[in-house]
């Protein structure tokens, strides 16, 4: 692995997080419904400890975003993957469901299929990075799940995401 | 206690004619021009019996709610009334009604004995004296008077306009409650008036689009439940559901009956890909219709089951194409501007609905089967997932409003575009299925 390079795509994704952190209804509503979709829960765990997967959904970045009726990943989202990949692949006890979203531009089944294919292009790319496919199931709520409810572009282009959510292993 | 109307025997009788005039027939053309409703009386149904008055009184409100809601009829109003009408059989005053420029009305008698109640009725053309059609007798239980009210407005309905009737049906939907990133949804089903809303799941999981079986009496739907989108079979008087088997891995959505009710076509995403498959009920043996890289869903059946209409990105935006029932090579039908989804293919097998997105605004509209003759019914922030009445006049929808509070509710419009109307429910709704009509 480089160093280095890992350094500087942690260092770009903190940012990344930083700025969802600034809005406070994208972490952690309490509300306690639905866990494990499409991040509105805060993961376990303290963001300062790297095993934690809090740290993975808050440090690493869980979450990548894509253009209007797209699944291709930009650079931003490969790097983000990359991170993911290499935190999976040092936290081998913990498997992972990846979420695809939809804005809610579209109908409800066209907008389940796109999910079904920005879920499939993360779990890809994690395997491309060495991230074993075993570990890694994908899901699709289309638009049922936005985690930003305005109706312009600023909220649309979070909605449009794949979410990368742990499972499998306890926390103490 | 979820058993709907089984108790409710419908009977139908016919009356004996009463001598009248001949006249011109009493008649409503549908077509595209603008209509000046027709106007029309019922006066209240002839209770026999104390126990009798208020269904009597009810029915006759339910059977002018129908009526008028078409935006065919006009009501005219009690306080108009020159004549009461105190015996079903005694003569009509025609020219009472008459003055008060009624051309239509409907008299009725309503009996109840114990839990039995019994409705007989006459239509009347008031300008020719002649009645349309013969009187006919309804009965059954009195749970079952909203229905009895119904199959009363169709036959008024029916014989006027000369089309098929729609009232005595149902509607299932989801039932939405709760904010926009936290909705909670179930399965409900209620008259196609928004009455007798019944829930068929709890909101634990989310459920999506119900579609009714050709002959009523099943719902296919899709729900999270196990944790990924599946396909159930719920029977609708029972309320007993059952999970169709799948693939591994995969997600299977978009679910909708060939017109035989024995086997169901939807969607499969496998790897990212969804394609369309059919599924045969009892077996679960499933065939996979189509194979390309691009995402094939929302399809239906044409009513005599040869052809599928399904929404398709394979030219790089989502559009309709028709094919074979079997699967292989498929047409594109829709060529306007924006992008096209959800197609129904109408009952009456000549017009195809559709959810259309153009220039940030949806429409409902309808083509006719070759894609020729687009007609956008409606536009608004976000329509979409149209489904047909039994007769094919009526479409039903899903409105979204924007923003952070939007919620969904249900609308109607006629197939030429006019009476838009929201379909009352106790909260938010979407993704109806218009039942077939009730026997």
């Amino acid at each position: 692995m480089n160093i280095l390079g890992k350094i500087t795509a942690l260092g770009a994704l903190t940012l990344i997080a930083a700025c969802s952190n600034n809005d406070p209804s994208s972490w952690g509503d309490g509300s306690g419904t639905g866990t494990g979709i499409g991040g509105s829960t805060l993961a376990p765990g303290s963001v300062s400890d790297p095993r934690s997967p809090a740290y993975f959904q808050q440090a690493v970045g869980d979450r990548v975003l894509f253009a209007v009726d797209q699944s291709t990943l930009s650079p931003e989202a490969q790097s983000t993957l990359q991170a993911q990949a290499q935190w999976l692949m040092a936290n081998p006890d913990y498997s992972a469901t990846i979420e695809g979203h939809a804005d809610e531009q579209g109908t409800r089944e066209y907008n389940l299929a796109l999910g079904a294919r920005r879920a499939n292009a993360a779990r890809e790319y994690l395997i491309s990075r060495g991230v074993a496919g075993s570990r890694l199931t994908t899901v699709s709520y289309g638009k049922e799940r936005p985690i930003e409810i305005c109706s312009d572009e600023s909220c649309y282009t979070k909605n449009r995401r794949a979410v990368t959510v742990l499972t499998g292993a306890t926390t103490g | 206690m979820m058993k709907f109307l089984t108790s409710l025997f419908l009977g139908a009788a016919l009356l004996a004619a009463p001598a009248h005039a001949q006249g011109q027939p009493l008649r409503i053309v549908i077509d595209e021009g603008v209509i000046e409703p027709m106007p029309f009386a019922v006066p209240d149904f002839v209770p026999d019996s104390a126990a009798a008055a208020d269904y009597a009184r009810e029915i006759s409100r339910v059977i002018s709610a129908d009526l008028t809601g078409t935006g065919l009829f006009r009501e005219i109003s009690s306080d108009a009334f020159i004549s009461r009408v105190s015996s079903f059989e005694a003569p009509v005053q025609f020219a009472d009604w008459k003055a008060i420029n009624a051309q239509a009305l409907v008299t009725g008698a309503v009996n109840v004995s114990g839990n039995r109640l019994s409705v007989r009725f006459r239509i009347w053309d008031v300008f020719s004296g002649a009645e349309l059609g013969s009187g006919l007798q309804f009965a059954g239980t009195t749970d079952g008077w909203r229905r009895m009210a119904h199959k009363v407005a169709d036959q008024v309905y029916s014989r006027i306009t000369g089309e098929g009737a729609y009232f005595d049906s149902r509607v299932a939907f989801v039932s939405e409650s709760g904010p926009k990133d936290q909705r909670r949804k179930r399965l409900a089903i209620m008259d196609y008036d928004g009455a007798n809303v019944q829930y068929l799941t709890d909101s634990s999981s989310i459920v999506l689009a119900p579609r009714f079986s050709p002959a009523g009496d099943r719902l296919l739907y899709t729900s999270y439940e196990s944790g990924t989108p599946r396909i159930y079979v719920l029977d609708v008087n029972r309320v007993q559901r059952q999970v169709l088997p799948t693939q591994e891995g995969t997600m299977s959505f978009a679910p909708r009956f060939a017109p035989d009710g024995k086997t169901v076509l939807y969607s499969l995403a496998q790897g990212g890909n969804t394609d369309l498959w059919r599924m045969d009920i009892s077996t679960g043996n499933s065939v996979r219709l189509t194979s390309a890289p691009s995402i094939e869903t929302a399809p239906s059946y044409s009513p005599d089951g040869s052809r599928i209409v399904f929404e398709s990105d394979r030219s790089g935006t989502p559009q309709l194409y028709v094919m074979p029932a079997n699967g292989g090579e498929a047409t594109r039908i829709s060529f306007g501007q924006g992008r096209y989804g959800t197609p129904v293919w109408s009952p009456r097998g000549d017009l195809i609905a559709f959810t259309k997105q153009n220039k940030g605004r949806f429409h409902i509209g309808v083509m006719r089967i070759d894609g020729s003759e687009e007609r956008l019914l409606t536009a608004s922030f976000l329509d979409e997932g149209p489904t047909w009445s039994p007769n094919g006049r009526v479409i039903m929808f899903t409105r979204e409003t924007q923003g952070a509070s939007g919620q969904s509710s249900l609308y109607s419009v006629d197939i030429s575009g006019r009476n838009l109307r929201p379909v009352r429910t106790p909260d938010g709704a979407s993704d109806p299925s218009w039942s077939p009509l009730q026997n």
